[in-house]
């Protein structure tokens, strides 16, 4: 006996809401950066257990395309986040507002 | 028949003067401007000569001669030709029009010289001879509208010619405004004439309504509301109000606008229009009344005027009124010809009012003239002729005009013995006013400040023009006097085509070709020894016990007959009594209703209040973009939540 779709998906779903909650509320550009992660991720659980119970391949090669998208996304993300701690001494978003109007 | 085959040359004379001294005459010298403005009238004028001896030759068959330039407008059954003709009629205008127009120009070399804005002043000028010609010579009647239309803006441009001053630019409002009154009526007359012949075209208009008139009740409508029109422009009762006003305009200009030419535009037309109002009694009733009441009105209100252009203006009134008397009793011919004398004695008056002010240093006030006759002789021996021809003394030219209107009223096919009587008493009370203006200002002692007003006769090309008119005055009217030594009137006899071609064939024709009078001898006699001639004599005799043998026998009248001095002195208050009733319920309309409620409540608050929707709904909407991510994520999440349980909601319930 497996374990039904829906576990999966409310994993998933809990998962995800950490992830909107840390992004809102944090304020430390790298814990942002590890929620948007685990919203990724997430999401790809989701995928996964889609793929699984549909038994179609649709949502694994999807799941593929999400890990390169973040493996990129971190690469440049934490290039920016160096660069930022190096010029600010800081990694608090609130104060990167200089192109604000 | 170069002239003849061209006729749009005589219009583009003037109107080329126009253009050229409106558009490059600002930095001309006067001289330059002299000889385009005077030139191109003269031109004008020699070209209408050329026009008569031209026209004299054609055979009556080809007459009227219509001239078809171009396809103007065309709606369906609606169609309108840029057509100009001439017939005997527009002949009579055509001369009178160019020849007084040119002297009155010429005069204007003289009057204007010291004034500011010359060329805008001789530019105008020559628009105004060019619209009065386009409505002489229109063959129909939307053409003849555009000349109606463009002499009354000439008219408002030359009233407010000095429009810094107030009362002048006042005038020319009125002026416009008022006209434009009638002007609706002769509009609406227009449209109807279409509606009635399927045509605007004088020729087509005349022949259908010969052969096959409509209902009576139709035409008469049609006679009224272009009357109104002519109520409007020649100023008679009650739309008479702004010609008295338009005197604040340069004295050439009362003279050959306000005098000569652009109020007998009226009569003019109502004589063209004769096939239609000669088969509409009621209409001719209507036009004889008008025309005689305001002759008498007016001449009542000129008893007491001072100022010496306000007497001119309301016997100008008077005098229009005479031609519509004419018009009304069936008389056409001595309408024109009364048209005609009077554009000579009434233009000579104007132009030697005109002189007498250039002499007193821009004085109008009679009350300030006197004892001028031997310091401005010329003046004074061309308006003493004008005076006599006006006040109807044998051998002027008022008297043929004048006493051919008052016989027609007395035993011509439309009598009306009642309006004969307030001819004649009007005329005697012409005769008193103008001899009072004469002596006020030529005799007696100077009322003057001697020392400071150096009285000097006006130059040559003024006086010019007082001369040849007096000879006009003189001899004017001998054109037709044949007929009071029982020969045959000329004028009418030459005018008769035009007249009688459509008149009705049931009732007699509306031109009586003399019948043979039983003693020539008698005819004259009578003639000499009638009403209009003693109660023109009388006027004189009236004025001369007035103003000359007993200088203080006016004021005891003013005196002992207080209350009727009042009102005439007043003008019978009609220009307060249109304000109380008119001006000032449209002012209190206008202001508390259009302005402060629709356009200051409706109009702005519409348009103020969208632009306050739009500024405080932004002002809110703003604040949504702060430039923080992070709200930005809260707003997506949001909307995501929200879709989705949106979705949840429609997709549950399926």
């Amino acid at each position: 006996m497996s374990v039904p779709i829906s576990y999966y998906l409310v994993l998933s779903a809990v998962l995800f809401g950490l992830g909107v909650v840390a992004f809102v509320f944090k304020r430390n550009i790298i814990t942002i950066f590890m929620s948007i992660e685990l919203m990724l991720n997430a999401v790809n659980l989701a995928f996964v257990s889609f793929a699984r119970a549909q038994n179609q391949l649709d949502g694994l090669v999807f799941v593929f395309f999400v890990i390169v998208v973040a493996a990129a996304e971190a690469a440049v993300g934490l290039a920016i986040v160096i660069m930022l701690a190096q010029n600010r001494q800081s990694l608090n978003v609130e104060r990167v507002n200089q192109l604000k109007f | 028949m170069f002239i003849l085959d061209h006729l749009w040359i005589i219009l583009a004379l003037p109107l080329a003067g126009a253009a050229i001294n409106g558009l490059l005459g600002k930095r001309w010298p006067q001289s330059a401007v002299n000889s385009v403005a005077v030139g191109s009238v003269t031109l004008a004028f020699l070209a209408v000569a050329e026009l008569v001896r031209e026209f004299s030759q054609l055979t009556p068959d080809q007459i009227p001669f219509v001239g078809n330039y171009f396809t103007w407008m065309v709606a369906g059954p609606f169609k309108v030709d840029f057509a100009l003709q001439v017939d005997q009629l527009t002949v009579v205008m055509l001369l009178t029009v160019s020849f007084v127009g040119m002297l009155i120009h010429i005069y204007s070399t003289g009057y204007m010289a010291h004034e500011g804005g010359y060329y805008r002043f001789f530019s105008y000028l020559n628009l105004f001879m060019f619209f009065m010609l386009t409505l002489v010579m229109a063959a129909n009647l939307i053409v003849m509208f555009v000349g109606w239309e463009g002499v009354g803006l000439c008219s408002y441009l030359l009233i407010g010619f000095w429009f810094l001053k107030k009362s002048a630019a006042d005038a020319g409002k009125k002026a416009f405004i008022v006209t434009r009154i009638g002007d609706f009526g002769f509009t609406v007359g227009v449209l109807l004439v279409f509606a009635t012949f399927q045509s605007v075209d004088f020729g087509t208009i005349f022949k259908s309504v010969s052969q096959n008139a409509p209902a009576e009740a139709i035409l008469t409508t049609i006679c009224i509301l272009l009357f109104t029109g002519a109520i409007g422009k020649s100023a008679q009762l009650p739309l008479y109000v702004w010609l008295p006003d338009a005197m604040e305009g340069p004295t050439p200009v009362s003279a050959l606008i306000h005098a000569a030419t652009m109020v007998t535009a009226g009569v003019y037309m109502v004589a063209r229009m004769n096939p239609l109002f000669s088969r509409a009694p009621v209409a001719m009733l209507v036009v004889a009344i008008v025309g005689a009441v305001t002759a008498f009105y007016s001449a009542t209100i000129g008893l007491v005027q001072t100022d010496i252009k306000k007497v001119l203006a309301y016997s100008t009134v008077s005098q229009l009124g005479y031609m519509f008397l004419a018009c009304g009793v069936g008389a056409y011919a001595a309408g024109i010809f009364h048209l005609m004398t009077h554009a000579f004695f009434k233009g000579l008056l104007f132009l030697a009012a005109g002189s007498v002010i250039h002499a007193m240093g821009g004085e109008q006030d009679m009350m300030k003239m006197g004892g001028l006759r031997s310091k401005i002789p010329v003046t004074y021996w061309t308006m003493f002729i004008a005076t006599l021809a006006i006040a109807g003394i044998p051998g002027f030219a008022g008297f043929f005009s004048k006493d051919a209107i008052l016989e027609a009223a007395k035993s011509g096919p439309n009598a009306n013995l009642v309006l004969w009587l307030l001819g004649v008493v009007g005329a005697g009370l012409t005769s008193f006013y103008m001899f009072r203006l004469v002596f006020l200002t030529f005799f007696g002692k100077p009322r003057y400040d001697e020392h400071k007003v150096h009285v000097h006769e006006s130059p040559k090309n003024m006086t010019a023009p007082l001369i040849i008119l007096a000879f006009l005055s003189i001899f004017g009217g001998w054109f037709a006097a044949p007929k009071l030594v029982g020969g045959i009137d000329y004028f009418e006899k030459f005018l008769a085509p035009v007249f009688s071609a459509y008149a009705p064939q049931v009732a007699e024709p509306a031109v009586i070709i003399a019948e043979p009078a039983a003693s020539p001898a008698m005819e004259l006699v009578h003639a000499l020894t009638g009403w209009p001639v003693i109660v023109g004599v009388l006027g004189l005799l009236v004025a001369w016990w007035f103003y000359i043998k007993n200088p203080d026998a006016p004021k005891r009248l003013a005196q002992s007959v207080r209350g009727l001095y009042t009102l005439l002195l007043n003008k019978y208050y009609v220009d307060e009594i249109y304000a109380a009733l008119i001006v000032r319920p449209l002012l209190w309309i206008s202001t508390n209703v259009l302005w402060h409620v629709v356009d200051e409540g409706a109009i702005d608050g519409v348009v103020n209040g969208s632009a306050r929707i739009a500024r405080e709904s932004g002002g809110e909407l703003r604040k949504l973009q702060s430039g923080n991510e992070r709200s930005y994520a809260t707003w997506i999440i949001i909307g995501a939540v929200g879709f989705t349980c949106l979705l949840l909601v429609l997709w549950g319930k399926r």
